[in-house]
Formats: C-alpha cells, sequence, structure tokens
C-alpha cells in the first residue's frame, strides 16, 4: 500500500480519537463518541497490517482473534464494582507491550549493524532503521530508553494497583526499609544503565533497566494508601499514553506520537483534577499516603448515636428534600440497586430526592456516577459537589452511604487534621444526617469523623446493602 | 436493685419522676420499680397504668422509703423525708447543691448517694440525661402560652373586613434552652420575636429559630465554651449598654420573657422599673428567673401582679409543673437514661462509676464524703468559637484578583521561555526527522488538554476507559515489527499484538457497556 494512503488513514483515526475524547462532554454524545474511537482504531489497526509494513499474517491475525475473544469476555463478565481493578489491569498491557516493543527495536537495531547483505531487500521497520545516520540511531536510543522505562514502571505500578483494589494485595502503605532513597538509587541506576546503552553495551542494559523501573513501579505503587487509588489510576492512564507516544517516536509512527500524546495529557489532567479535590500536592501523593504524618488532630467529644430502620424510615416520610451522599462502601457493599430503588419509592411519594458526588468519591474517578448509572439512577439527579454543596441548609435528610473523608468537617474546622482545606460535601449543614456505616471503625485514611458525633447525626450500622434492604421493607 | 418513685410533697408540684413508660425500661434493665400509690395522679398517670407496666405500688410513704434502695425524685427532700434516707440509698433528683448547702450536709453525714440531675455535665454524651434543659424547654413554651393567657390581643397581625391588627411584638431576653423555645413558640403564633443575649455566638441559633438577634456592639472577649455553655457575669460598661438597649426597646415591646441565669448566682436584674413603666398598658412580662429573685425588678416570685400602669408581671416558679403531663414523661426518660448508665451491665446491679465524667459531674455525695463540686470535666462542653474572618472590601479583592492575574502572566510567560529554550537546544542538535515528530507530538498535547477540560466529570469513569483503549494504539508498534528476521522479536511483538488487542477490545467494550446505563429521568 502506498505510503500516503497509510499517511491518509492515520490523519483520520487521529481526528477520530480526537472527536473520540471531545464526544465524552455529555452523556448522550458520548455513546456517539465511543464509536468514533472504534472506528479510529480500526482503521489504524487495518491500514497499518496492509501497508506492507508487516508480515507474518499466519501468527498475526490468530493473536489478534485471541486477544479480541479474551477482551470481549473480560469485558462481557465484568461487575461494575469491579470496574477499577479492570481498567488497572488493562494499563498493565499497555505498559508490558511498550517494553516488549522497545526491546524488539533494539534487538532489530544490533541485527541491521550486522547486516551484510542487500539494504534494499529489507522490508517495513528493518528498512527504515537502515536508513538513519549515526545522530538519528542516538535519539532513537533514548527514545528506546524512555519507552521501556515508562512501560515497565506502567506495568508493575499497574499489576500493584490492580492487585490493592480488587483486594488480593493488602491496601495499606507499603515501604520497604530505605522508602523512597531506593527509588532514587533506583532512578540514578537506570540513568546509569542508559549511559552504558547509549555507549553501546547492548541488550542487556535494557533488560536490567526493565527490571530496575518494574521495581520502581513495584514500590512506588505499594507506598500508596487505597485512598490515594482515583489518583494513582489516572496517573498511571497518563503513563502508559506516554509510553506510547515514546514508543511512537522510535518507530517514527505520528499516529502513535499523536494517540498516546491525547491519552498521556488525559490521564495528567484527571490527575490533577482528583489532586484538586483531595487538596493534596501531586508529589505529595506520590511519596505515600496518609498514615505516614503524625496525626495532631484535635480529640472529638460526644458519642455516635445509633438508629435503627424504623427510625430511619420514619424520618424519610417526614422530609421533602433527601440527598444521597454515597462512597465507596456503597460499591464494595454492591448496595447501588438498593440505593436506587430507594431513590424510586421516594420519588414516587413526590420527594426530591438528589445524589451529591465528591470527586473523589470510590477508587477510580466518576466510580460513583458508573455505580449509580447501572443500578438505573437517572443522570440529571445525579449532581457534583460544587452543584450541591450551597443547597445542604435547605435539606431535610441526608443519607451519607460509606463515605467517611469526603464529609469529614474536620476538613473545615480543624487546621491540624491530615485533610485539612480539602473540599468536602458539607452533609452536616442538613436538618439530619443519617450515616449508614459497618461499625465504628475511622475510614481508608484512618481520620476520625467529627461528623459521627454531631448532634443532628444518626448512625446506621451495618452493611449497607442488608441496611437499606431492610430500610427498603419499611419504606411502600 | 428497687427504685423507688414517692409523691413529691411540694406545694404545686405534679410532677413525678418514673412513668408507666420509662418504668417498663427500668424493669428490663433489672431492676424493680415501685411507685407511691396515686403519686403520678398530677401527671395523669393513674396507678392502674402504673401496675400494666409492672410496676408494685406501695401506700404508705414510710414504706416505700425503706425498702428503696434507690429513690428518684423530682425537687430536692424535704426535711421530713431526709430523715427517712439511710446510709447507702442512691438519691436521684434535683438537689441545686450549690445553693443548698445544708441539705447537702445533712446527705453527706446520712452516707446517701446523691445524684444531682441539675449537675449533669453539658457535653454531647450527656444530653440524653439533661433534665435541665427539657424542663427549661417546657417552661419557654409555657411562658409564652402564660403570656398570650394575660395579654388581650392577637400575636398575629391581622387585616381584617373590621380594621387591621398589629402584630404583638415580643422581647426575649436570655436566649438558653428556654429561651429559645419561647422564641421559636413565638414565632409560630404570628408575633414578631426580637431577642437578646450576652453570648454573641447565639446568634445564629436565635436566627435559626425566626427572631431578630438585637446585636450589642461590643467586642468583651468572652467566649461561651470557657464556661460550658453558660452565661457569664458582664462587665459594668457592658451591662450599661444592654440596659440602655432595653430602654429603648419598652416602649414598643407588648411581652417580655426574660429567662437570663447565671449558675450559682442570682438573677441579674435586666428589666428596671423604669422599663416597665414605659410600657403600654395590657403589657405582660413573664420572668423565667423569678425561682433564682427574677430579672425584672417587680417581679414577685410564685405571683402574678399587674402594675399601676396595667402591666401584668408573671413571676410563676412551676412552669413546668404546670405541664406535669408533658414535663413528667420528658423528665422521667432523663432518670431513664440516667439509671441505664448507671447499670453498665443491665443486671439490676448499680455501679456508681465515679471516673466516668457524666456520672462523677452529677454525684455530689458518696459513701459519705462531699463529692462537689466536681472537677472540670475532661471534655469541653461546646467547641471554642472559630476566629473571624476579616470581610475584604471589594478594593481588595480587586487588587488582589489583579495581584493574581499578574503572578499567573509572569508564571505563563516563564514556562513558555523554558519550553521555547528547551525546543531550542533539542532542535539544534536532533535531526530535522525528530523535530516533525516532535511538532506532532506538541500540538496533540495540546489538544488533549483542551478537549479533556471539557469532559463532564461524571464521565471521568468512561473516558479513563475510553483513553485506556486508545492506549492500545500501541498495537501498531507490535503489528509493524511482526515483520522482524529474528525469531524472538516476532514471539516478542506477537505477545504484544495479544495484549493489546485485549486491551483494545475490553476497553471499547466496557465503555460502552458503561455508556449505555447512563439514561435521564
Amino acid at each position: 500500500m502506498e505510503y500516503g494512503l497509510v499517511s491518509a488513514a492515520y490523519i483520520s483515526a487521529s481526528v477520530l480519537f480526537i472527536l473520540s475524547l471531545g464526544g465524552l462532554s455529555n452523556q448522550e454524545k458520548a455513546k456517539r463518541a465511543v464509536w468514533f474511537g472504534i472506528a479510529g482504531m480500526a482503521i489504524s489497526v487495518v491500514f497499518t497490517i496492509f501497508s506492507g509494513n508487516s508480515g507474518n499474517f499466519w501468527l498475526l491475525l490468530p493473536m489478534i482473534i485471541i486477544g479480541s475473544v479474551i477482551g470481549y469476555y473480560v469485558a462481557k463478565k465484568v461487575e461494575m464494582t469491579e470496574m477499577p481493578q479492570l481498567v488497572a489491569a488493562l494499563h498493565s498491557f499497555v505498559g508490558l507491550a511498550a517494553v516488549f516493543i522497545g526491546i524488539n527495536a533494539q534487538l532489530e537495531l544490533a541485527l541491521i549493524e550486522n547486516f551484510s547483505g542487500n539494504l534494499e531487500e529489507l522490508s517495513g521497520f528493518s528498512k527504515k532503521l537502515a536508513s538513519k545516520n549515526a545522530t538519528e540511531i542516538s535519539i532513537m536510543a533514548v527514545e528506546i530508553f524512555l519507552g521501556i522505562f515508562i512501560g515497565a514502571v506502567t506495568f508493575t505500578g499497574s499489576v500493584v494497583a490492580f492487585g490493592k483494589l480488587s483486594g488480593k494485595i493488602d491496601g495499606k502503605v507499603f515501604k520497604l526499609p530505605g522508602g523512597h532513597g531506593l527509588n532514587l538509587a533506583a532512578l540514578i541506576c537506570s540513568l546509569g544503565l542508559g549511559v552504558l546503552y547509549f555507549n553501546g553495551s547492548g541488550i542487556w542494559t535494557l533488560i536490567l533497566l526493565s527490571l530496575l523501573a518494574g521495581f520502581i513501579g513495584w514500590h512506588l505503587i505499594m507506598g500508596i494508601g487505597g485512598a490515594d487509588m482515583p489518583v494513582v489510576v489516572s496517573m498511571l492512564n497518563s503513563y502508559s499514553g506516554w509510553a506510547a507516544a515514546a514508543i511512537g517516536f522510535t518507530l517514527g509512527n505520528d499516529l502513535l506520537i499523536v494517540t498516546g500524546a491525547l491519552v498521556g495529557s488525559s490521564g495528567a489532567i484527571l490527575s490533577y483534577i482528583m489532586c484538586k479535590a483531595m487538596n493534596r500536592h501531586f508529589v505529595s501523593v506520590i511519596l505515600g499516603g496518609f498514615g505516614s504524618q503524625p496525626i495532631t488532630e484535635s480529640e472529638i467529644e460526644g458519642e455516635q448515636v445509633a438508629i435503627d430502620a424504623d427510625g430511619v424510615a420514619s424520618l424519610l416520610n417526614d422530609a421533602d428534600e433527601i440527598i444521597i451522599v454515597p462512597g465507596y462502601g456503597m460499591a464494595v457493599a454492591q448496595a447501588q440497586q438498593a440505593v436506587s430503588e430507594l431513590t424510586r419509592r421516594l420519588r414516587s411519594k413526590s420527594k426530591t430526592i438528589r445524589f451529591g458526588i465528591h470527586p473523589v468519591a470510590g477508587r477510580l474517578p466518576g466510580h460513583m456516577n458508573v455505580l449509580l448509572a447501572e443500578a438505573k439512577v437517572p443522570y440529571d439527579i445525579v449532581l457534583e459537589m460544587d452543584e450541591i454543596n450551597d443547597d445542604f441548609p435547605t435539606t431535610d435528610v441526608v443519607i451519607v452511604i460509606g463515605s467517611n473523608d469526603i464529609v469529614n468537617p474536620a476538613a473545615q474546622e480543624d487546621p491540624n487534621s491530615p485533610i485539612a482545606g480539602m473540599p468536602v460535601l458539607e452533609v452536616w449543614k442538613a436538618k439530619h444526617v443519617i450515616v449508614s456505616k459497618r461499625g465504628q471503625g475511622t475510614g481508608y485514611s484512618g481520620i476520625q469523623n467529627p461528623l459521627f458525633y454531631k448532634e443532628n447525626t444518626r448512625m446506621f450500622y451495618g452493611d449497607a446493602k442488608n441496611s437499606l434492604n431492610s430500610l427498603l421493607s419499611k419504606i411502600e | 436493685m428497687k427504685i423507688a418513685a414517692p409523691k413529691e410533697l411540694d406545694q404545686g408540684e405534679s410532677r413525678i419522676a418514673v412513668t408507666p413508660q420509662s418504668a417498663k425500661f427500668l424493669i428490663n434493665l433489672g431492676h424493680e420499680v415501685i411507685i407511691q400509690s396515686g403519686a403520678g395522679n398530677g401527671s395523669r398517670f393513674s396507678d392502674s397504668d402504673y401496675k400494666m407496666s409492672g410496676c408494685r405500688l406501695v401506700k404508705s410513704s414510710t414504706n416505700i422509703w425503706k425498702e428503696a434502695d434507690v429513690i428518684v425524685k423530682v425537687n430536692p427532700p424535704t426535711d421530713t423525708e431526709q430523715k427517712k434516707l439511710r446510709k447507702g440509698q442512691i438519691l436521684i433528683g434535683f438537689i441545686w447543691p450549690g445553693q443548698n448547702k445544708t441539705l447537702l450536709e445533712s446527705l453527706k453525714k446520712k452516707g446517701v448517694t446523691t445524684i444531682a440531675m441539675d449537675m449533669v455535665p453539658r457535653i454531647s454524651r450527656a444530653q440524653k440525661m439533661d433534665a435541665l434543659s427539657s424542663m427549661s424547654n417546657i417552661a419557654g413554651y409555657r411562658a409564652v402560652i402564660e403570656a398570650t393567657n394575660n395579654f388581650d390581643r392577637f400575636f398575629t397581625g391581622q387585616i381584617t373586613a373590621a380594621g387591621k391588627v398589629p402584630p404583638a411584638k415580643v422581647l426575649v431576653i436570655g436566649a438558653g434552652v428556654a429561651g429559645l423555645a419561647a422564641i421559636g413558640t413565638s414565632v409560630s403564633l404570628g408575633a414578631i420575636v426580637r431577642a437578646f443575649d450576652v453570648r454573641p455566638e447565639v446568634g445564629e441559633q436565635i436566627e435559626s429559630m425566626g427572631a431578630e438577634f438585637l446585636m450589642l456592639d461590643f467586642d468583651e472577649g468572652t467566649d461561651g465554651s470557657e464556661t460550658g455553655g453558660y452565661a457569664a457575669p458582664s462587665s459594668p460598661e457592658f451591662r450599661e449598654k444592654q440596659l440602655q438597649c432595653f430602654s429603648e426597646q419598652a416602649p414598643e415591646i407588648d411581652i417580655v420573657i426574660t429567662t437570663a441565669l447565671i449558675p450559682g448566682r442570682d438573677a441579674p436584674k435586666l428589666w428596671l422599673k423604669d422599663f416597665v413603666n414605659n410600657m403600654r398598658p395590657g403589657s405582660v412580662v413573664v420572668d423565667l428567673a423569678a425561682e433564682k429573685g427574677g430579672n425584672c425588678d417587680l417581679t414577685v416570685p410564685g405571683e402574678k401582679v399587674i402594675t399601676d400602669n396595667d402591666v401584668t408581671i408573671i413571676g410563676y416558679t412551676d412552669f413546668p409543673s404546670r405541664m406535669a403531663s408533658q414535663a413528667s414523661s420528658l423528665y422521667a426518660n432523663n432518670i431513664r437514661h440516667m439509671l441505664d448508665d448507671l447499670t453498665p451491665g443491665n443486671d439490676g446491679k448499680m455501679n456508681v462509676d465515679m471516673n466516668d465524667d457524666v456520672i462523677r459531674g452529677s454525684t455530689v455525695t458518696h459513701n459519705g464524703k462531699l463529692t462537689f463540686p466536681p472537677p472540670p470535666p475532661k471534655v469541653q462542653a461546646i467547641a471554642k468559637q472559630a476566629p473571624k474572618i476579616e470581610t475584604k472590601t471589594p478594593e481588595e479583592i480587586k487588587i488582589e484578583e489583579r495581584e493574581i492575574f499578574r503572578k499567573n502572566t509572569i508564571q505563563q510567560t516563564i514556562l513558555l521561555s523554558i519550553g521555547a529554550i528547551l525546543m531550542f537546544v533539542i532542535g539544534h542538535y536532533a535531526p530535522s526527522d525528530f523535530m516533525q515528530h516532535m511538532i506532532v507530538f506538541a500540538l496533540a498535547c495540546f489538544v488533549g488538554f483542551q478537549v479533556i477540560w471539557n469532559v463532564s466529570h461524571a464521565l471521568h469513569t468512561p473516558l479513563m476507559a475510553v483513553t485506556n483503549a486508545i492506549s492500545g494504539i500501541i498495537i501498531i508498534g507490535a503489528v509493524l515489527q511482526m515483520a522482524s528476521e529474528s525469531w524472538f522479536a516476532i514471539f516478542l511483538a506477537s505477545i504484544s499484538v495479544l495484549i493489546s488487542t485485549i486491551n483494545i477490545v475490553g476497553g471499547f467494550m466496557v465503555t460502552r457497556r458503561m455508556l449505555a446505563m447512563f439514561q435521564k429521568s
């Protein structure tokens, strides 16, 4: 196939990808936007395969078919509550692929250097390599180095994030003795290896580099607490994009560069939004979660007053304005269906029900929106923190389901609190607050929550799903 | 343990410390409940009601005092009652230890453990036993009812065919529990309500009840949290200002309800004789502090008096008892919660735990020793006031905004210059081919930034899934490498193709699934 035709295909694919991301500005357009993405991907893969620079179709096609079947199966089977770990797992694939492609590029390079035959007979990537001069090859070495390094960090980091999100690895902060010093040492060693590699030390430097970078990814993410996972996932998303872009430079492929840059900047912005929502600096999230600093928050007086399903039911029956604030606890208990049913029943009694969503509720940006959507809660009553925060004083009842830090008044009242200054949902301003919670323990960040001790707060103990189901039987 | 509620001896006292309802809870705690027959009549609880709840009725007061392990009462014991007490008994009720030194002495001598309901510390945990608050609440309500009863005009303003009726103006002095209850009741009757309190921090509460807060412009620097949420005596200068404010109000106010009390002192005189003289005929003053001498100069405790200029001054001291049924059921609930805390095992065994803040605070005599006054509680009753936030003038805000804008401009210029210099350095060394890719890369980054900012917050998860799928574009790299000469390279490339395909298909499928779920109501 002609070079011009392939380029045209790549241009249209780039445009389609941009449209696909841009379409996510609203729910209805988004449904169309995914098709743009799918079309862009199909065009780029098909044209690349038939560009004449590929080969070994007998192996390539089965791989694509097997991959499609696995991807289809996984995506069909996964529960909506398992979405964060699925996304993390998929990121790891991109990282691993980037490492392999980087190593391959070096293999090809070595092959070309020892090639004695006719350069005209070469095809595809090798042909491109053969035409490169010395400066270009050294620039390419930098690109390979970056691609492998970012790819390996993404790979192990995503595997750890997957483990933490799915509960296979303890979500607590874990660091080897030496902490971030160890990461720094590994980084310096990696740079050293890079210098060796640039001077032509061969493929072993790259393999060692992937191991070291893999260690950094593993150790970095192990050191971040579960509550910071939304930032971590979007950060890894960003990395996978930069890895693709670096590989694009290596292969001189503009489509890879464009797409990688789109994904990379998207992940970076998401991380920035998440950090802002927690009033934390990106660096401090990466350098370790809560609990590492000594806690000198003020003591809380008072006690948590419990309430039973009958009490909650009568409060709800008397209320006109109700706001539900879901959190990770709702996801864990898989209570979204019960929440949806409760919403449906209360709405049929012509009460105003809305949802207040904090940007970092859950373990993934927008996690709660997806869960509520799955349970068929109409999205126009699901509001963001900024949209709903002013309405709490006029609200009769707020139901907090499995969220903790995002409704913690200490963020505003206690300057010594580790979360001081973080924007929170001001639920305590409502007339009544019902907190559905498993027990009296603290949340993921281990911070006491004065909300639970407030006069207008009642604790509705128990697993969120069971609690809500027992409540449903009381509300007809 | 045997818990006994004898008939109250004080004249006009109709309340009782145990109701048939609360008795059931006490029995569940493992106690036996004894009621003197007829003791509940004043609160409309008959002997048969008590019997139904499982209480035992005893006729003679002598027997009931002799049998009981725990005596629950409303008022402090009278002299005759004190004689009937014996060592080891527990007495629970209003004691007023600050004012009743002799009573305290006699209880100590008797070896009685005395728990004063009026000494329950004002911390959140103890609110359920805060009998002062529940009684004040009733008193505040009743004060308004008594006032309306003696006031011969409407509270609410009306415009009728027969003429216009102006709304009554009510002034509430002291916005404690009673004051707030009085505000709420007056507002719901339709009156215009103003309220005053020496603690500026209660202004918000007053306004939340629908009254206007009469704010004195005076910086005393007192913080209600230091006195456990009660008012502290004020300085002479402050008092002067306060009285001046009241004297301005007096001619236009129809109803005055005073509730100002300072713990352990006589009630401050706030509504002077002059003010009463300036009030219009037919006005009413209700003095809830009458028992402590009254806030009004002309108050006669326990009486209703009418002044020469036809102002009614109500100095009743038995407001809660005038609503005995309601008062008893609230008080009995306070008592029940206290006994609940005193019976930690729910096994009918009492434990006066002097390490517990609430129990320690309310116990005034124990084991023949005086335990009053208690040490300050370990936790503060209410949080310290937040420091005042300085409000900024529009000019200051403008200047600040300009400053921020300037800073941002400088920051952006510096960043852009650094970026440009970096590009020049790279451009100097790198081949042109690389620079072409760099242009594509830089532009794609900018497009990405612009596009992603518009993504709605609710769609962040689909965004992650879709970018994840798109990042599978790395498959192109692997596809291109499939043509390699090296078998190992082909092997690695094919694995890459496999996993990127999983990524692409999985990512798009999941995104579609998610988006299909979003629906409008």
